[in-house]
């Protein structure tokens, strides 16, 4: 399972990406959606809407079950992912690219060093699978 | 996942595996509950054919001249006043009126019935039966002796056909016939939990394997393949069809389950009768209404019900309907909520809340 280098990762198994300056994508892992199954529907914030480090901002609906999204850092929504609204499944096949959830325009920047950095999500994973 | 030590493996264990089945545990067994993916398995069952493994289910009979006796008082609907070779599902009731289990009682003659119960509640229900049997008659759970195969799609009478002869085709739902099958006499039931043609083969452990094997190879030109634990709960809840633990429990009563057409107030005493009358007489505080949702959102078991500031009832079962493409669900609502064509709002754990609209059973249409 792969796990791009340069993102940052939750233990709810969000990912973040900087896109540019202080704009990040947020998405779901690529560990979180094969476990969860065919995704048919997902709910998120929309453009405007602010959203606080922790909080659930949103939902994932797969065939057999839901799941809550939780923000990975605070910031306000500035773009949605239309391509979701046609195709949920494209979190399936695509997780760390296409299936972005939401954009944001993050305030405090050093948010993301509080993040698992993909070493440690990987580590984090591999004791996952143990348990 | 890792094995659990006290989890039991069906008589098809091994055909799952070759499948590439996706193996959970599940009411005290490991059984698949997906191979190629849920709503490919759905629409297999909705178009052609599909094979599904419920040998965890259990099998319990009553035997002896006395047994017509015990079953009539023990169940809601009427099992006793059927021919031979009937079978018929009913809810067993406590004195209370809270359902105990849902099952299938198959009439083999008028001294004996073959039971067939939820795999969850099977010590359950054989404690009850024993305890309400007061020795009138004999109570045998065969439950480890029996797998159970259901055959289920518009192409599973062929399926059947080929392997049982022609007679099959002329049997209407619910009713069975016992069959040869390699030596092995087995229960041949058109019954079934997903509103699809095919039945229910209740067949000894020693060829279960040699059936399903038979059943894959002959249905392969009519697009045959196994079915998960997922799928049935699709299947399932688009026909309303409750499932105990879920929908039903000891705390709700057959009436308040839409359940009426399964209580024969008129065939004698029963357990239960005497509270469901007075809650005919009273009116339900309760419905288990099947609703579709508008727009996005699944439902799932337990979200709250509300209509404006009023919360008026909760969620039972939910899904994404997969023969409809929308989110589907049963919830228990107060009057006059129950209503066809009312409206509610489903809180979906307080991200929002989706609009809803109280359909008629089942949710999928015949005509669709």
């Amino acid at each position: 399972m792969s796990i791009p280098k340069e993102y940052r990762f939750t233990d709810s198994h969000e990912w973040v990406k900087v896109e540019e300056d202080n704009i990040v994508s947020i998405g779901l892992t690529d560990y979180a959606q094969d476990h969860m199954g065919d995704i048919v529907s997902v709910e998120t914030p929309r453009v405007g809407d602010e959203i606080e480090k922790g909080e659930p901002i949103g939902m994932i609906d797969s065939q057999k079950a839901s799941s809550e999204v939780f923000a990975p850092i605070s910031g306000v929504v500035v773009e949605n992912n239309d391509l979701l609204e046609e195709d949920p499944g494209v979190i399936n096949t695509d997780p760390y690219e296409e299936g972005w959830l939401v954009r944001v325009e993050v305030g405090d920047m050093e948010q993301l060093d509080e993040l698992m950095t993909a070493e440690d999500y990987e580590e984090y994973l591999g004791r996952l699978e143990e348990e | 996942m890792s094995s659990h030590p006290d989890v039991k493996r069906t008589a098809l264990y091994e055909e799952h595996v070759k499948a590439g089945g996706k193996l959970v545990p599940f009411a005290g067994f490991e059984l698949p509950v997906q191979y190629e993916g849920i709503a490919a398995e759905h629409h297999r069952v909705r178009t052609a054919v599909g094979l599904f493994d419920v040998s965890h289910m259990g099998e319990i009979v009553f035997r002896g001249p006395r047994a017509a006796e015990v079953v009539t008082r023990l169940t809601t609907n009427n099992v006793t006043n059927v021919k031979p070779g009937r079978a018929v599902y009913t809810p067993v009731c406590r004195a209370d009126a809270g359902i105990v289990d849902d099952m299938i009682f198959y009439k083999k003659s008028d001294t004996e019935w073959f039971v067939c119960v939820n795999a969850s509640n099977k010590d359950k229900d054989y404690a009850w039966f024993v305890e309400q049997t007061h020795g009138d008659c004999e109570v045998i759970d065969l439950s480890d002796k029996y797998s159970q195969i259901a055959v289920q799609g518009p192409k599973a009478p062929e399926l059947l056909a080929r392997i049982f002869g022609d007679d099959v085709l002329a049997m209407k739902p619910f009713w069975f016939v016992m069959k040869q099958y390699r030596g092995q006499e087995i229960l041949f039931a058109t019954t079934g939990y997903t509103g699809e043609a095919g039945g229910e083969l209740y067949i000894p452990n020693a060829v279960a394997a040699e059936l399903w094997r038979e059943l894959m190879e002959k249905g392969a030109d009519l697009g045959v393949g196994p079915i998960g634990l997922g799928a049935r709960d699709s299947l399932r809840m688009e026909m309303k069809y409750c499932l105990y633990g879920n929908d039903i429990d000891d705390t709700t009563s057959p009436l308040e389950a839409g359940l009426q057409w399964t209580v024969k107030f008129d065939k004698g005493d029963f357990n239960g009768r005497d509270v469901m009358l007075k809650q005919n007489a009273e009116g339900l505080k309760r419905h288990l209404v099947p609703f579709v949702i508008e727009g996005k959102g699944v439902p799932r078991h337990g979200y709250k019900v509300f209509a404006g500031a009023d919360e008026i009832g909760v969620v039972t079962s939910g899904t994404m309907s997969p023969s409809m493409k929308v989110p589907i669900g049963i919830a228990y609502v107060k009057p006059p909520f129950n209503a066809v064509g009312s409206r509610f709002e489903v809180d979906l754990m307080g991200i929002r809340r989706a609009a809803a609209v109280v359909v008629d059973a089942p949710i999928l249409k015949k005509d669709r």
